[in-house]
């Protein structure tokens, strides 16, 4: 093995383990213990802001993971991953460590290791695949999920002696009207969500952590998203989803700590090791566009609920107005219809339940009959997954059903964030 | 929706209003014409008759209450129509008929299949500008609701008989009887709708009532029975096919024929009440909801998952659709030639689509079983249903000639 001398102070006193390092000859760090105290910037508080002063860096260690109340980025890569049949529990540990190591790293807007793609040996293929290398971090976030196969499988095998902590309601969800799963298309043992302002920069960290993963674990789906359908910040403009609607005005924002440690933060009342951390709800919805597009504007705003140009609820105001579902119109028809997709989604009538939603536009080309296979990476984080069946069981009547069909579905546990040098899925395995 | 163009006219009472109005003050083309109903027979005294008011004296020697048709080239849509003519009684109407092929039929008792049909032809020259706007739209409305009505009352005893095949456990009749007893209500399947639960209850997919909670029953329950899964086969949703599934027992097939009879005449008692009506809208847009149907459920194969009849749904669907365009399409034709323009397209998109449907058979001879459709060719068929449906959906525009 090669050994390069670092040109610059290790950032982190961690390394990537033998076998993280199977593929990615001479980093020199093999082995390495992870923990060591370090300063390094991977630790710092805050997020790095650039001359403009727009913050693209934001850190990996913290009380929760970042990636979720972090105001959302542009674009996103989901990877979920199944372990490999002859993986052990400590190389299940391992492979986390690894991943906390890179992810750290990558969010930093650094190469997956000190040697990175260009600092190897000749004789080696590079451990950073490379496509990364002029970019900035560019707001990257890597969390980190677990699914409820990884603590038993489906024919109830407890691989990794976790069984006993997964939490009671971590489970696959129920059917809801409008599914139309595809299989093989859900679920998954771990999964990877990078979130990034740049799409290169998002792709790289899922490429580079599959990478690290070869052997133990390997993708099962994935999904590229485009185009934030939510705001997760009062300081973001509220996006557009592929219906041309705005999408996620009412979300929980990252300004009400009240809502999100309500809503999003699981609390002492759920399993020990989760305490800080969320619950992932994926679904993949796809998009009725075609059918949709010849629908006259003023069916599109009923079923919404929104006029299409602000935003602004039918029952009159602007954008940000309270819903009145009271409100009648001159024939005595509620002015936001009683199917109406806000009506129907709204807290008032979820049993107080609100997601912390997160997802993505996608188009995955088309499909075989020359439609756009397009529509919606939903993505939410709640603190129990009670919350999404609640809202979800609720949408059984909602008018825009008649435009979309779910084809994929997963959840997963997301545990709290990483204290600096530790690596996120500790309060399970430590 | 623009509820203040609702246009609320319904019932037999306002059918004579509505044809009188449409008679042109120079009527002096009016031809008379009788008909002489039995239970069993339809016999028009003429089978031609010039263009223009053409008017008709009916009288029932038959036994029971029976109604007079006037159908439209396709054999679906009414284009006038008199209602409850008692055993006994002489009734008359007057219709304004444009030159065309049309088609004469009773109905016995108001259901069924419509009695000595007979082809009816109106010659001469198109008899324009004599008709108002106002008159055209309560025209179509009534004519539309005629035709819901018609295929209701169709509907029950197709329905009846399939159950009853069901319920005995005479599968390979309840088999043959499964797809053609659809063909009605896919042809009206927007009206259905409206009515909330009724639909859910006739017509639900099982994914969808599951996924609801409901109690699942109605016609796709009854066709996983008569075509039942193996192990290993997936439902829609991707889920194991025998998953919350077993066959229904003799007792359970019993309860579920009799609720499909039961709702689809509750649909029946629905369509015939007095209070019934439609809007224009409603019949435009009604229209491209049709077509939708098709672009959603039919093509994807997912509406007969385990019977692969979609073939004859997806042509009930684009026939439901013709007629409620063909209600309008005299109205989106007067608003001016960009109008007409759109009509002509919509009609020659549908004929493509027809010809199209037609190369994988017809209602009569049997239509090919869509898991045997290739991927090309369901291409093929889904490009056709998007080049009608993009000009079909501008319709109720043209219709309501909503000023911005």
């Amino acid at each position: 093995m090669t050994t390069q001398t670092p040109a610059e102070p290790e950032p982190t006193a961690t390394g990537l383990s033998r076998r993280g390092l199977f593929g990615l000859a001479g980093a020199g760090v093999a082995g390495a213990a992870l923990g060591g105290a370090s300063a390094a910037a991977v630790m710092s508080g805050g997020g790095a802001a650039n001359s403009a002063g727009v913050i693209t860096t934001y850190p990996f260690f913290g009380d929760h993971q970042a990636g979720i109340t972090t105001a959302a980025q542009d674009r996103l890569h989901f990877a979920a991953f199944d372990l490999s049949e002859t993986t052990s529990r400590d190389e299940l540990i391992e492979l986390l460590k690894d991943w906390s190591f890179a992810a750290a790293r990558m969010t930093q807007g650094q190469d997956v290791t000190e040697a990175g793609a260009v600092n190897g040996s000749p004789l080696a293929p590079p451990d950073d695949t490379g496509e990364a290398l002029d970019l900035p971090a560019s707001a990257l976030t890597i969390t980190f999920g677990f699914g409820p196969t990884l603590f038993t499988t489906d024919d109830g095998v407890d691989r990794f002696g976790i069984a006993s902590q997964k939490p009671a309601l971590l489970a696959k969800l129920p059917r809801f009207s409008g599914d139309a799963l595809i299989p093989g298309a859900g679920g998954g043992d771990l999964c990877i969500q990078a979130c990034a302002d740049d799409p290169q920069v998002a792709v790289h960290a899922i490429r580079n952590l599959s990478r690290i993963a070869f052997g133990r674990a390997s993708i099962r789906w994935s999904q590229l998203g485009f185009g934030r359908t939510s705001s997760t910040s009062t300081s973001q403009v509220t996006p557009r989803n592929l219906f041309g609607f705005k999408d996620g005005t009412a979300n929980i924002k990252a300004e009400d700590p009240t809502t999100v440690n309500d809503q999003v933060w699981v609390g002492n009342d759920d399993a020990a090791w989760l305490t800080g951390g969320s619950y992932l709800v994926t679904r993949k919805i796809r998009m009725i566009i075609e059918a949709w597009d010849r629908t006259m504007l003023g069916e599109q705003e009923r079923v919404i609920g929104r006029n299409k140009g602000e935003g602004a609820p039918l029952s009159g105001g602007s954008e940000f107005s309270e819903l009145d579902f009271e409100s009648k119109g001159a024939a005595d028809q509620p002015l936001i219809d009683t199917d109406a997709h806000v009506r129907l989604a709204h807290s008032s009538v979820t049993k107080g339940s609100q997601l912390l939603r997160r997802g993505y536009n996608y188009v995955d080309g088309n499909d075989e009959l020359g439609r756009l296979d397009a529509g919606l990476f939903f993505i939410s984080f709640q603190r129990s997954p009670q919350q999404f069946i609640d809202v979800q069981s609720n949408l059984s009547r909602d008018a825009l059903n008649e435009y979309i069909k779910h084809v994929g579905s997963a959840i997963f546990a997301v545990p709290p964030g990483a204290a600096s040098g530790s690596y996120v899925g500790a309060s399970l395995f430590g | 929706m623009p509820n203040r163009l609702l246009i609320g006219v319904a019932g037999a009472a306002t059918l004579a209003l509505a044809l009188s109005g449409c008679v042109p003050n120079n009527a002096a083309s009016t031809t008379a014409l009788t008909v002489a109903i039995t239970d069993d027979t339809c016999a028009v005294s003429d089978s031609t008759a010039a263009a223009g008011a053409i008017s008709f004296s009916i009288t029932n020697s038959g036994t029971g209450v029976n109604e007079f048709y006037i159908f439209a080239e396709d054999k679906l849509r009414i284009v006038g129509e008199k209602e409850n003519i008692t055993p006994g009684q002489t009734a008359s109407f007057v219709a304004q008929l444009e030159p065309g092929t049309y088609y004469t039929a009773c109905k016995f008792e108001r259901v069924g299949a419509p009695i000595g049909v007979a082809e009816f032809t109106v010659t001469g020259d198109t008899v324009t500008g004599s008709t108002s706007d106002r008159a055209l739209e309560e025209q179509a409305v009534t004519n539309y609701i005629a035709y819901i009505t018609s295929q209701v009352d169709e509907l029950v005893p197709q329905v009846a008989a399939f159950a009853t095949a069901y319920a005995a456990g005479d599968d390979e009749t309840a088999r043959s009887l499964f797809a053609s007893a659809r063909v009605s209500y896919e042809r009206i399947e927007p009206t259905a709708e409206a009515f909330g639960d009724l639909d859910p209850k006739i017509d639900y997919r099982e994914v969808d009532a599951t996924a609801e909670g409901l109690d699942w029953t109605g016609f796709h329950r009854m066709e996983k029975d008569l075509w039942a899964p193996q192990a290993g086969d997936l439902n829609s949703d991707g889920e194991s096919a025998l998953l919350d599934w077993a066959p229904s027992t003799p007792q359970e097939r019993q309860d579920i024929a009799d609720g499909l009879v039961a709702n689809v005449q509750e649909l029946s008692d629905l369509v015939n009440a007095d209070d019934f009506t439609v809007t224009l809208a409603d019949i435009s847009n009604g229209a491209i909801a049709l077509l939708d149907e098709v672009a959603v459920g039919k093509i994807s194969g997912e509406e007969d998952w385990w019977s692969h009849s979609d073939l004859y749904d997806f042509f009930g669907n684009v026939q439901g659709a013709e007629v409620a365009f063909g209600n309008v399409k005299d109205i989106a034709s007067s608003k001016g030639a960009e109008s007409s323009a759109l009509v002509d397209d919509i009609e020659a998109e549908f004929a493509a689509l027809k010809t199209l449907l037609g190369t994988y058979g017809s209602l009569e001879s049997g239509f090919t079983s869509y898991d045997t459709v290739t991927a090309a060719e369901r291409k093929a068929l889904s490009n056709q249903v998007n080049a009608l449906a993009e000009p079909l959906s501008n319709l109720t525009h043209i219709v309501l000639g909503v000023a911005e």
